[in-house]
């Protein structure tokens, strides 16, 4: 018994590695889409009377107070700004009013009441759309990223109700990343197919060669292909000379095939391309030519020997291939982010544009959870099908 | 060239600096280590043969040169998660007020700065408006636009409604992924005078119109980031003309002989900064790097290397000759009378508070199909 | 006429599937010949179709050659590739053994979890790290980046070791050890010679994928952590001059070197 349990045992230094350098990050950082503790923690008497607080009229004087003061000690901390930042995700052009309403309570008691003080520092104090901004920012767990993430929002009466048209945006988007991926997992079929079928019935010694037509992008820096699809593809690229050159195109009137959509697509498929034909090619090789042979001895045309025999027979390399393919698309980020404009951005790339430019964490974490749900149900049903430790490597 | 190679080297010293013993060893420089960020490209050489390096050599600091593409975001972030690696940031004159406010650069005392040699003291001596709380001016740039002369036949573009008319010239062109400057040059295109665009940009209705005006070429534009894109862009053919900074294009007319030509038409000037991120470890070498920068001398040197011109008034008697072609600099300068006529001052308190909506509203706009 | 029509289908297929052919080598095809142009363009000009010497050049492998930034980008490639790759190396082939054993409890979770990091979204990790490893000031270090690298080629050494073992016949195992031999004597003596192969084919890819990363390094590193990708993505964005065609082939070079040793030790696991 202690014989046995000591092998399994051995998987154990890897698991807990991945658990802790892998696994406990992209759950920490899931966390900051729900938990948002910085409102909450520099504010604490502030919210403590917003919660109380009706929400209609202009709060009573001790929010102001203490308001003026928490906001001082934050300013001093260097927080005021990123309070600032955080009540103006929830209603737009507050950052400054934050700030100004930081900087006034330093000045001390002598200039009047903190009523006075704030309202001078900026009248929007005066709004009870402020105290209600500030009252949602300070929530400690909010669903609010992930509304915001479906492209829902909480009116002023809490119920939840569609953004405005010109703000719905991540809904459509991720529309759009499932129908590029479902593009061009068809596309890398289409081709795909062809291709493993045509290695598969290669004598060996061509064969051998012809893999290596897949096998040399497959090993090939991801950049270093992308790259070459700007080359290929730009105004002035091989394939446009090449077409003005044969006169099929007119020099003034180029094709756009980069830094749209299009890139996207060309680029996204040569690249997931080998992840295709790979375990299409290995199921080919164990199905014996002798098979089509008896088909077509029985009578069936090509055509009806390739339905009823061939393709039947080689569903599971079709199917394995077309759920990596489609798994791998959705979260694609590089090939997008540089060879796809502004037209052919996907999912990924917002979520780094709320990362890295717009700093609206939470909603990153929360984008971020929403692909993560879709992976990880198209990757369950490839564990069902296809089972995960059948994972291919070419 | 010869400058790509000596920014190599700086960063090589800059790695040695921070990597210590692991991958590749070396002594730490004596005067310690300065991480400074500018933008990329040509204007990234500039600023290193006409400052970075004689200030490195001058401290013996390790100064490593990192490139970004404006805004604050790696500020904040760096800020934000309490790991500060940037020291000193070329950053738009807006986003240094913005900084300021928002606790994230260094205040930098105006005493402190150097007098000009004729000894006018800094406080007299820099453009109005130059210096901030935390942010000290160094050059004049402008965000113009140009054409490949080569991809244009017959008439030629001269106005700024002419980046806007896709039907007298049709063809693709390329802008700044940012609301920044299209928004102002959209107005003007769409017939609101240059002295009336920020009243006008003021008001919903305003903004609804220049967005709107976008929308009309919106499908032609390619978006760019970096300042080097717009001058490879035009060369390689992938747009026919293109907003850009002034300095960038200049530079590929001076020393690729692209047959670029500038429409100074409604260009829109501004003033890069430099400021410190709050906080740094290194606050001693960025302050002294920002005095060393911000001297009337290191900033007319800018000049004999890009078409950007010194914000100090004793500055520009400094100004002679771009260094590796001989032309005579000033009359590329943004700030020369007969291209300065043309242009708009950027409203820096308008962008202060509005770049945030602004900056939501144009990805938003972006993200959504047309 | 029905041979006729056979023909043509025939050579429509070939012609097809030759065009596919085309598609998948095609960027090799281009990259290589232009990394050698005279000009900055990225078009064959006249000169190089008609094999004119002078239109052929190798300035851009010697401005890549001298570069200080491609060189230091280099150092940090392999050092960051090469640690990470000993790393995930040394715990897959650990853990291939254990998933692969007859007493495994909830294998298939145990898979999926050691999987995930080839399946996840490398955005949803980078921005998930940046954020860990700064809380622990790993951010901005060659070994942080080696935990997150060496985290992201795991899954590969563990395919790879898997594969190979699926093969092992388990009673070499007992037979050394009623023999006598403990268990690290016959992972030592018998196991791992056997699976040798799968794992230096796992070290392999593990190593490429480290040295392929740019978005755990864009999110993660600094000034001093620059890989040959992170200087590609930044030649690509600003300016794509042919050094970083030149830098391009060096890699499919690379690519095509580390493939032949893969195949290779395929053949011999077999």
């Amino acid at each position: 018994m202690r014989r046995r349990l000591r092998k399994p045992a051995l998987a154990l230094p890897l698991v807990a590695f991945v658990l802790v350098s892998f696994i406990a990050p992209i759950l920490l950082m899931l966390a900051r889409g729900v938990h948002q503790p910085v409102v909450r923690d520099a504010l604490p008497e502030t919210l403590a009377i917003l919660d109380a607080w009706d929400g209609l009229g202009v709060p009573e004087e001790a929010a102001f107070a203490a308001a003026a003061e928490e906001l001082r000690a934050a300013d001093e901390a260097r927080l005021a700004a990123r309070i600032g930042g955080r009540v103006n995700r929830v209603r737009s052009g507050l950052r400054t009013v934050i700030v100004a309403g930081a900087r006034t309570g330093a000045d001390g008691a002598g200039a009047g009441s903190a009523r006075e003080r704030l309202l001078a520092a900026d009248p929007a104090w005066g709004d009870p759309a402020t105290w209600r901004a500030l009252r949602t920012a300070g929530e400690r767990f909010t669903l609010r990223n992930y509304l915001n993430a479906l492209d829902l929002d909480r009116g002023a009466d809490g119920a939840v109700v569609r953004q405005p048209e010109e703000r719905r945006v991540y809904v459509p988007l991720l529309l759009r990343t499932l129908g590029v991926s479902a593009a061009v997992t068809v596309l890398c079929l289409l081709l795909g197919y062809p291709v493993a079928h045509v290695i598969a019935r290669a004598p060996a010694r061509r064969a051998r060669w012809l893999l290596l037509a897949v096998l040399v992008p497959f090993w090939t820096s991801l950049l270093v292909r992308t790259t070459a699809w700007i080359v290929l593809l730009q105004q002035r690229g091989v394939i446009n000379d090449l077409l003005v050159w044969l006169g099929l195109v007119d020099d003034a009137a180029r094709l756009t095939l980069v830094y749209n959509m299009t890139g996207t697509l060309i680029a996204m498929t040569h690249v997931l391309l080998p992840f295709m034909v790979l375990p299409i090619y290995s199921v080919m090789q164990g199905i014996p030519p002798r098979f089509m042979r008896a088909a077509e001895s029985l009578g069936a045309t090509p055509a009806q020997a390739f339905r009823r025999v061939y393709w039947p027979l080689t569903l599971p390399g079709v199917g394995a291939g077309a759920l990596l393919v489609f798994i791998l698309a959705i979260g694609y980020y590089i090939t997008p982010a540089l060879v796809g404009g502004s037209g052919g951005q996907l999912f990924s790339n917002m979520i780094a544009f709320h990362m890295e430019t717009s700093l609206n964490w939470g909603l990153a974490a929360a984008l971020g959870g929403i692909l993560l749900a879709v992976v990880g149900a198209l990757y369950v049903l490839y564990e069902r099908t296809v089972g995960g430790e059948n994972l291919r490597l070419g | 060239m010869k400058g790509r190679r000596a920014a190599a080297l700086l960063v090589v010293a800059g790695w040695s600096g921070t990597v210590g013993g692991s991958a590749c060893g070396g002594p730490p420089a004596p005067g310690g280590s300065l991480t400074v960020v500018s933008w990329g490209g040509s204007y990234e050489r500039a600023v290193t043969e006409a400052y970075i390096r004689p200030f490195a050599e001058a401290h013996e600091v390790a100064v490593g040169i990192e490139s970004y593409n404006g805004g604050l975001a790696q500020v904040r972030s760096q800020v934000e998660v309490g790991r500060v690696h940037w020291d000193v940031v070329d950053l738009e004159a807006f986003d240094a007020l913005r900084g300021c406010e928002e606790g994230l650069l260094e205040p930098i005392p105006p005493d402190f700065l150097p007098p000009g040699p004729d000894g006018t003291p800094a406080s007299e001596d820099f453009a109005e408006g130059a210096i901030s709380e935390c942010g000290v001016g160094n050059v004049f740039y402008s965000t113009i636009y140009a054409y490949n002369d080569r991809l244009i036949q017959g008439e030629k573009p001269a106005t700024i409604e002419d980046f806007f008319d896709l039907e007298r010239f049709p063809g693709r062109r390329g802008m700044r992924r940012s609301p920044l400057v299209n928004l102002e040059f959209a107005l003007m295109a769409d017939g609101v005078a240059r002295d009336e665009v920020y009243a006008v940009l003021d008001t919903p209705e305003g903004r609804d119109r220049a967005f709107r005006k976008l929308g009309t070429i919106r499908e032609q534009v390619v978006w760019w980031e970096a300042g080097a894109q717009p001058p490879q862009m035009l060369a390689d053919g992938e747009v026919v003309m293109s907003t850009a900074y002034n300095g960038r294009i200049f530079n590929a007319q001076a020393l690729e002989s692209q047959p670029f030509v500038i429409v100074w038409d409604g260009q829109l000037l501004d003033f890069g900064q430099k400021a410190i991120v709050a906080g740094t470890p290194n606050l001693e070498n960025a302050l002294e790097f920002v005095r060393f920068a911000t001297s009337a001398e290191s900033t007319a040197r800018v000049s004999g290397y890009i078409a950007y011109g010194p914000v100090r008034a004793s500055g520009l008697p400094l100004v002679s000759t771009h260094v590796e072609t001989g032309v005579d600099m000033l009359p590329h300068l943004p700030t020369a009378p007969e291209n300065e006529r043309l242009s708009l001052r950027m409203d820096t308190a308008w962008w202060t508070d509005h770049l945030d909506e602004m900056n939501e509203r144009f990805s938003a706009w972006l993200a959504r199909s047309p | 006429m029905e041979g006729r029509v056979a023909r043509a289908g025939r050579a429509l297929w070939l012609a097809g599937t030759g065009l596919i052919f085309v598609f998948l080598i095609a960027p090799v095809l281009v990259i290589v010949p232009l990394s050698f142009n005279a000009e900055p363009y990225f078009t064959f000009t006249e000169g190089m179709l008609r094999l004119d010497p002078e239109a052929w050049s190798l300035r851009w492998y010697e401005q890549v050659a001298f570069s200080g930034e491609w060189r230091g980008a280099l150092v940090n490639s392999v050092v960051i590739g090469l640690g990470a790759a000993l790393l995930a190396t040394a715990l897959g082939t650990l853990a291939a053994i254990g998933l692969t054993s007859p007493g495994m409890p909830a294998r298939r979770v145990v898979t999926g979890l050691l999987i995930s990091p080839m399946v996840i979204p490398i955005v949803i990790a980078a921005a998930g790290m940046f954020f860990f490893y700064s809380d622990l000031g790993l951010d901005r270090t060659h070994f942080g980046l080696i935990l997150a690298h060496a985290a992201l080629g795991s899954p590969f050494v563990v395919i790879a070791v898997t594969a190979t073992l699926s093969g092992y016949d388990r009673n070499l195992t007992r037979a050394a050890e009623s023999l006598g031999a403990g268990p690290l004597t016959v992972f030592r003596r018998i196991q791992l010679p056997l699976i040798a192969p799968g794992v230096l084919s796992g070290a392999l890819f593990a190593f490429a994928v480290s040295f392929d990363e740019v978005v755990v390094v864009l999110f993660m590193g600094g000034l001093d952590q620059r890989t040959i990708p992170r200087q590609m993505w930044a030649g690509i964005r600003e300016e794509i001059s042919p050094a970083i065609l030149a830098v391009a082939t060096f890699l499919i070079a690379l690519a095509v070197a580390l493939l032949i040793v893969v195949e290779r030790l395929r053949k011999r696991a077999r």
